[in-house]
């Protein structure tokens, strides 16, 4: 599975961060920066919950 | 644009019964289509109320737009670019996007963890007072109110001594059963109020967010934006967190094995904020959208310049969101929630909010573990003719 994120669209509400902090952080104008762009089996759960969690659709996941 | 007049009455999508909407509101989910209401305002507009059609505009800034000014009078020194100027919820992008931009950077969610320290000082400060004064409180004004807006005063750069006057004054602007002339004319003291301080700043500029601004985006922001902003930063930064402190407080009194999981256990903490902030969903004035052509919302149709109101409180009840969503259950793993928005005016000031009441429950319940309610359930007045429901007062004793 692979991370996409649109930084674009991103409006850095940081609800990403919260959900999966191992994951994604935030640049110094709080758009998205993935930190693992192909999350282990363990991390699977919480980064589908932060895409769910994106107020403005900037992340997508793509099954490899 | 239309301007009505007179005192209005409170529209039925803002009724609450104690914590929950009316049950009219709940029950629109339930009916095809979107009825048609009243606003605040005397003018009409389709109410939104499922989870999924209420996300679906939010979502979509393309097909809804929120830069319709609402009919608040307009006194004569005040032009409608002046009240719109730095306001990003009246805004669409690209030049939401524009301003949204030059604040996002304040709120992540590192820079809210760094003030983190000083929100603990500011909370303990006021526990320590309590105390000192013994029982019984009232803890809207000893802790809920002034706990948020000490820290937005400091983030911002607001005097604090000047809060009698600036909560006073939201206060009433955000009341709904006061004579529209009225909220016009407070919404332009409290920018002539802000205007002050926005002047202060750009003469010498301090280390808080104003400075910030007028230093490094002072050639990008016009005086009528910075004090749009700015006024909208300390409205939304004390109201809501502080009635979320206060509802919250009696909704886990009465529940008193989730209050103990929120006291004891550290990692119960930031699942039960998201379940109060779903099941309180206290920004519950309806969020307006304008429709900008003809399309649908859940399959049924719209025509454009028709405008929306979506209610949050009840898309946040929505059993098809949410199982058994009248029952508080701090336990939720993952409760989707719309209480901070959705889409691209998402609240900018959701990690503050969050991390304010992560630090303020759990220290509240441990200084005074026999924390009770002071009167009886019953006598508690909830304040629902507000923009953020709340309580009028919360009588507490340990």
């Amino acid at each position: 599975m692979r991370i996409e994120a649109n930084r674009d669209v991103c409006i850095g509400a940081g609800n990403c961060v919260l959900a999966a902090e191992d994951v994604f952080d935030q640049d110094d104008e709080a758009l998205v920066v993935v930190l693992e762009e192909h999350p282990s089996d363990d991390q699977v759960a919480e980064v589908r919950n932060a895409v769910a969690q994106c107020p403005s659709g900037a992340l997508g996941l793509v099954e490899d | 644009m239309s301007t009505t007049s007179g005192t209005p009455t409170i529209p039925r999508h803002m009724q609450r019964d104690r914590f929950a909407p009316v049950p009219e509101t709940q029950a629109a989910r339930d009916e095809p289509g979107l009825p048609t209401i009243r606003t605040a305002f005397g003018t009409t507009a389709r109410l939104v109320t499922r989870h999924a059609d209420v996300r679906e505009v939010l979502g979509d800034a393309e097909r809804f737009s929120n830069a319709s000014m609402p009919p608040l009078p307009l006194p004569d020194e005040e032009s409608v670019e002046d009240r719109r100027a730095g306001q990003l919820l009246l805004q669409d992008p690209p030049e939401h996007t524009r301003l949204r931009r030059l604040l996002t950077g304040e709120f992540t969610v590192k820079r809210i963890r760094r003030l983190e320290p000083r929100i603990a000082e500011i909370v303990d400060d006021h526990l320590d007072a309590m105390a000192a004064a013994g029982p019984p409180a009232e803890l809207v004004s000893a802790f809920a109110l002034p706990v948020p807006s000490l820290v937005i005063c400091e983030l911002l750069g607001v005097p604090y001594t000047d809060r009698g006057e600036f909560q006073g004054r939201a206060a009433r602007q955000l009341d709904v059963s006061r004579p529209l002339e009225e909220r016009g004319r407070l919404a332009v003291e409290g920018r002539e109020y802000m205007g002050e301080l926005v002047d202060r700043a750009r003469a010498e500029p301090g280390e808080d967010m104003l400075g910030m601004l007028v230093r490094e985006h002072g050639d990008d922001l016009t005086r009528s934006e910075l004090i749009g902003v700015a006024n909208l930063l300390l409205i939304a930064g004390h109201e809501t967190t502080a009635n979320m402190l206060g509802l919250g407080t009696l909704a886990l009194l009465r529940a008193p094995d989730q209050l103990a999981r929120v006291r004891d256990e550290p990692d119960a903490v930031a699942p039960a904020i998201e379940e109060l902030l779903r099941f309180l969903s206290v920004v519950h004035s309806g969020v307006p959208r304008t429709v900008r052509h003809d399309t649908t919302v859940g399959g049924t149709p719209v025509a454009a310049r028709e405008l929306l109101v979506l209610s949050l409180p009840a898309a946040n009840r929505d059993p098809a969101a949410v199982t058994d969503p009248d029952e508080l259950d701090v336990t939720r793993t993952v409760a989707p929630h719309l209480a901070f928005g959705h889409g691209v005016h998402h609240c900018l000031g959701a990690p503050l909010a969050r991390a304010e009441m992560a630090v303020a429950f759990p220290a509240l319940f441990r200084r005074f573990p026999p924390l009770a309610l002071g009167i009886p359930f019953d006598e508690i007045e909830f304040r629902s003719a507000t923009v953020v429901h709340g309580l009028r007062a919360l009588p507490v004793t340990w």
